[in-house]
């Protein structure tokens, strides 16, 4: 999955989780806030209802007493009924009122006053036997009217004899009370003795035969008198509520509100207190039309909120909070599961792939070989030309089939990212070496010059993957030779920081896009200092940055360079020819699978496109890059970069010991003399003298060659070495090895040489050994590699004489296992003895084993072995297995021998034990190599043996054995 | 019969036996490894892979006899049949024994019973053929030795 869609779904996720929980909160809180307005609701309709019911209370019971004292008033008017003054006294009233008191609970007591008018008040005063007092309790001054109490209640008797007119609120009352004929409030006042609150209530009494729709000077006419009652609104209202439920909550108070602007308080404390939001105000009627009550309802303390307000949100939000997990944790489990799936369709379908197209085509490969067995015996057998040619086509076509299965398979892998980058220690130049050599008879045939150059600051082994290399190295070098006609494939490796790339970049990217006129302007141009003279696309190659770079390393000492070694050594290899190269419109698509320059392509020169996609996956596995410069019919130029680490010095003298089949170091300190007038080729023939450890001098011709030998003439005299000429065939001519010849031996009678110099030719085509002369000691065919100019020297110089052509494989086979004693393990006695008699044939001494543990015994150490050969599928113990113990064995004794313990042959000059060991195997696919390698085997042979890969595997392991007993 | 005519019976048969595709290249490779050193190579070899053929034809057959078969028995037989006959160069032996493995992994019975056949048919038809080219072998040694004295 990409970074990006990574992030999103991160994002996405988060996203989700924030929605989720603000939903979560929101809810509690918004569920929190219905409770709490809900709750102040019902609390808001409880109050309504107690104020409401309060005051309906209130206002019944004051009705009640109202009507009770309407009721006296009524009595008292019968008692005026033709009577002045009434039949009635003090006692009577007051027994009476007494005893009907429980009828006016919210009544102090009752007073009668008489309607007494100035002129009667003598008569008055004198019947009653007091004065009229006024409400200070002084005789009262002379007045219109007056109204003095008569009859009292007990309770109230102390206001007998006092006018009520002098009271200014009793007069207002008596005053409006006659007028109307009704029952007369107060406004609140302090009543007397109690000092509470209350009101008085005052009834006026008239003389019998008032019609009902009097005027007000007839009602004051008949008044007799005023019934008046104090109701002590403080005390009665407290004992009213008391008995009623939710006393303690409820605060209330009752105000007279006649003066709307003044309200006057009569009953609760002065300042409203309690919870002020929430409040409900009631109307009372206390049955007086001019004035008007009200009452005030509020809650002591605010009405507390119920848990369940706090809770059941709570509730709710850890609900919501658990079912968005659980959808969360779903959704993610979902997600997991599904990339999970994903991941692993991937891998079924990658693994499927790989598998079939493994499976596919070893099964191809197998029925594939024995076509290409009977085709072999078919040529063997007598045929006409038309048949051979048939067959050989066919054998042909069918090795092209089988190598394109491989490469399908590799580039299979390499999708399934099955292929894995070794890290093993290996000399490239030896690896460039055998790749040229592969190419050498084709390069010949062609007669094209094939060149390999490795630059002095490559460092002589590097580890990385050898196979690879040679892989990507075999692809390009195989190209350039199937394109290439004429001219020259020359094979480069430079260290990535001599080489600035940046700067040309401009140059050789322009020459891509070159057009034909233009081009064919440059081929008129003769020559160019390339390796074989002609153009090179990539105008980097030629002889003037060749130089530079040659340069480059002669002023840097090797110690200056040797000392900060970084651990990695990026190299630049580049590929170039001149051949075809690659049309324009097909440069961008090089790279892709199955993708030739045209159709035309298979056709002339056939492959099948991939191997080139192939090698840009394991440059690319390998960490480099690779591009190239192409002109057509000017060639082409391949380069790529490779990224392999530093060897530590001890491993570099391991691998030298193991891996390269070591040059021989016979010529050191010899001298050479190349006559070359091609800078670019001399170079590389120093190049691989070089590596042989010889001194080289350069000419451009045979004169210049024998000039400077006449100069330096002093310097070879004392040295006893040979001297050796090596010369280029087109600095050679007919009749040059006589006149060559003559030339030295008058050099040596001048004394200037000791010994006549071996001439050597150097020559790139077959046909170029007729026209050499008999005088020349030997011809070596290029291209040229250190080891076979190490045989051409031998042989000349009478070093190996008895030494064969290295191209000679069986010889070759028998030189290496001549005289070595090697195991062969194999449960299956057939092919056991087939084995063995095959090793023996090639002058092997050879002992069995028939099993695994057979073979560990044999291998005790000491032991005399110089290699095993192990057969892989064995019961009991299989081939890796017995390895694995050989191994085990051998690290053991190493140890002891490297602490100074046991010691061992005398004769013997290696230092640790290691005794190569090579697996045996019918099915010889990369799964079964990668396990040899795994379990520490050195390599594989396939069964029945096959020369050149017994050879090969043989090889790496074994040296050369120049020991009397083989030679023949 | 002469020396002569011995040998050239031998080659004819040796030869016919290659165009019928029941030897491929390895047994050419054998013949190579014959010579003086080790002349009853070719003979010894012979005896060798028909010894142990027919002991795995054996067990094969009595493996395959049981109610239950234990395929990983049978195919470590035939894989060492296959590994005898491709080392021999009996080709066809070799290739009956790849299409039994085929079975064996299969777990096909019938399949496994079949191939046995054929591989059976196959190796009594290259045994007839080993067998005339052993007694034509000792004959043409026999006639040597005998010239030698």
């Amino acid at each position: 999955m990409a970074v990006g869609g990574k992030r999103r779904w991160w994002w996405k996720r988060r996203a989700a989780v924030v929605a989720g929980v603000t939903i979560a909160v929101s809810v509690w809180v918004g569920s929190h806030c219905y409770f709490r307005r809900e709750n102040m609701a019902k609390a808001e309709e409880a109050l309504v209802s107690m104020c409401e019911e309060r005051a309906r209370m209130i206002q019944d019971q004051f009705a009640v007493s109202v009507n009770h004292v309407h009721a006296l008033a009524i009595l008292i008017s019968t008692f005026y009924y033709q009577k002045q003054p009434p039949a009635l006294d003090q006692e009577t009233f007051a027994y009476y009122t007494a005893k009907t008191a429980f009828e006016r609970p919210l009544l102090n007591g009752v007073a009668y006053a008489e309607r007494i008018i100035h002129s009667q008040r003598e008569i008055f005063e004198t019947r009653q036997g007091w004065t009229i007092m006024t409400m200070k309790r002084e005789p009262s001054p002379m007045q219109d009217e007056y109204a003095p109490v008569i009859y009292s209640q007990e309770t109230v008797s102390y206001i007998e004899a006092i006018d009520m007119m002098s009271g200014e609120e009793d007069r207002e009352n008596i005053l409006r009370a006659r007028a109307t004929g009704k029952a007369v409030l107060t406004k609140p006042f302090r009543l007397l003795e109690s000092n509470h609150l209350g009101v008085v209530l005052t009834f006026p009494v008239y003389r019998s035969g008032l019609p009902e729709d009097a005027t007000v000077v007839q009602r004051v006419e008949a008044t007799a008198g005023y019934l008046g009652g104090a109701f002590d609104v403080e005390s009665l209202v407290e004992n009213l509520l008391r008995q009623l439920a939710g006393n303690q909550d409820i605060t209330i108070n009752v105000y007279d509100i006649t003066n709307a602007s003044e309200p006057l308080i009569m009953y609760g404390p002065q300042i409203p207190e309690g919870y002020m939001p929430l409040s409900h105000v009631s109307m009372l009627d206390f049955g007086d039309p001019f004035r008007t009550h009200q009452m005030h309802c509020r809650y002591r303390e605010k009405p507390p909120l119920p848990l369940s307000a706090i809770t059941t949100p709570f509730g709710i939000f850890v609900i919501i909070m658990l079912g968005g997990y659980i959808v969360f944790a779903a959704k993610n489990h979902y997600d997991n599961v599904k990339e999970d799936c994903r991941k692993m369709e991937e891998l079924k379908v990658q693994a499927e792939a790989a598998d079939f197209l493994a499976t596919v085509s070893h099964e191809i490969r197998t029925p594939m070989n024995g076509v290409l067995g009977m085709l072999d015996m078919l040529l063997d057998t007598d045929l006409n030309l038309t048949q051979k040619d048939y067959a050989q086509t066919a054998q042909v076509c069918g090795k092209a089939l089988i190598s394109l299965i491989n490469e399908v398979l590799d580039r299979a892998k390499i999708e399934a990212g099955k292929l894995e980058i070794e890290a093993v220690p290996f000399d490239l130049r030896s690896i460039l070496d055998d790749v040229i050599s592969l190419f050498s008879s084709k390069s010949r045939e062609k007669g094209i010059e094939l060149a390999v150059f490795v630059s002095d600051k490559v460092p002589e082994v590097v580890t990385g993957d050898p196979g690879r290399f040679r892989q990507i190295i075999t692809n390009l070098v195989g190209n350039s030779v199937k394109f290439t006609e004429r001219g020259h494939i020359f094979v480069q490796v430079h260290l990535a920081d001599n080489l600035d790339l940046g700067a040309d970049e401009k140059v050789y990217s322009g020459l891509n896009g070159l057009s034909q006129s233009e081009k064919v302007q440059i081929m008129s141009d003769c020559t160019f200092d390339t390796l074989s003279g002609f153009e090179a696309a990539d105008t980097r190659n030629n002889w003037e940055n060749f130089k530079l770079l040659l340069s480059d390393e002669m002023f840097l000492p090797e110690a200056s360079t040797s000392d900060k070694e970084p651990d990695i050594v990026t190299l630049i290899v580049s590929v170039e020819d001149t051949g075809i190269g690659i049309p324009l419109r097909a440069q961008d698509r090089v790279f892709t699978p199955f993708m030739q320059a045209d159709s035309s392509t298979s056709r002339n020169y056939g492959g099948t496109g991939i191997g080139l996609s192939i090698t840009k996956c394991l440059v690319e596995l390998m960490g480099g890059q690779i591009d190239f410069v192409s002109r057509p019919n000017v060639g082409s130029t391949f380069t790529f970069t490779a990224v392999f680490k530093r060897c530590n010095k001890d491993a570099i003298a391991d691998t030298k010991r193991t891996l390269s089949e070591a040059l021989p170091t016979g010529f050191r300190g010899m001298k050479a003399f190349i006559v070359d007038g091609k800078p670019v080729r001399n170079a590389v023939t120093r190049y691989h003298l070089k590596r042989l450890g010889m001194a080289v001098e350069v000419a451009n011709t045979v004169k210049m060659m024998l000039n400077s030998l006449t100069r330096q003439n002093s310097n070879f005299r004392t040295g006893r070495q040979p001297y050796i000429i090596l010369i280029e065939m087109d600095s050679w001519y007919t009749g040059m090895d006589v006149y060559l010849h003559n030339q030295l031996l008058l050099l040596k009678q001048n004394d200037c040489v000791l010994e006549l110099p071996k001439i050597i030719l150097l020559v790139t085509c077959e046909y170029d050994k007729m026209s050499t002369g008999s005088l020349v000691d030997t011809v070596i065919n290029k291209p040229l590699r250190a080891s076979t100019v190490a045989a051409c020297l031998q042989q000349v110089l009478g070093m190996e004489k008895q030494k064969k052509e290295l191209s000679n494989g069986p010889t070759n086979l028998r030189n290496l296992l001549a005289g070595k004693n090697i195991l062969v393990i194999d449960d299956n006695k057939v092919n056991l003895r087939v084995a063995a008699s095959a090793l023996k044939k090639y002058g092997a001494r050879v002992e069995c084993a028939e099993s695994g543990k057979d073979a560990l015994s044999l291998l005790q150490l000491p032991h005399k072995f110089d290699a095993c050969f192990m057969d892989v599928q064995m019961p009991e113990m299989d081939g890796f297995e017995a390895t694995r113990q050989i191994r085990l064995m051998e690290s053991k004794a190493n140890e002891q021998i490297s602490n100074g313990g046991a010691s061992r042959g005398e004769d013997s000059m290696i230092v640790e034990w290691h005794l190569p060991i090579l697996a045996m195997t019918a099915d010889v696919i990369q799964a079964t190599y990668e396990e040899c390698l795994k379990c520490g085997m050195d390599g594989y042979v396939s069964k029945p043996f096959e020369e050149q890969q017994l050879f090969q595997a043989v090889a790496k392991f074994l040296v050369f054995s120049y020991s009397s007993d083989q030679l023949d | 019969m002469s020396l002569m005519a011995l040998r050239e019976q031998l080659n004819g048969l040796v030869n016919s036996m290659f165009l019928e595709g029941l030897l491929d290249d390895q047994f050419e490779q054998l013949q190579m490894l014959q010579d003086e050193s080790s002349p009853g190579f070719i003979a010894e070899l012979i005896t060798l892979f028909c010894g142990d053929s027919e002991r795995i034809l054996a067990e094969l057959t009595k493996l395959l006899d049981q109610a239950v078969v234990d395929y990983q028995k049978v195919d470590a037989f035939v894989h060492q049949l296959k590994g005898s006959s491709s080392s021999v160069g009996a080709q066809h032996v070799k290739l009956a024994c790849v299409q039994f493995r085929q079975f064996c992994e299969e777990h096909n019975k019938e399949g496994c019973l079949r191939a046995l056949n054929v591989v059976k048919h196959e190796y009594y038809l290259l045994r007839g053929k080993f067998d005339t080219m052993l007694q034509l072998e000792q004959r043409i040694q026999a006639y040597e030795s005998k010239q030698q004295i």
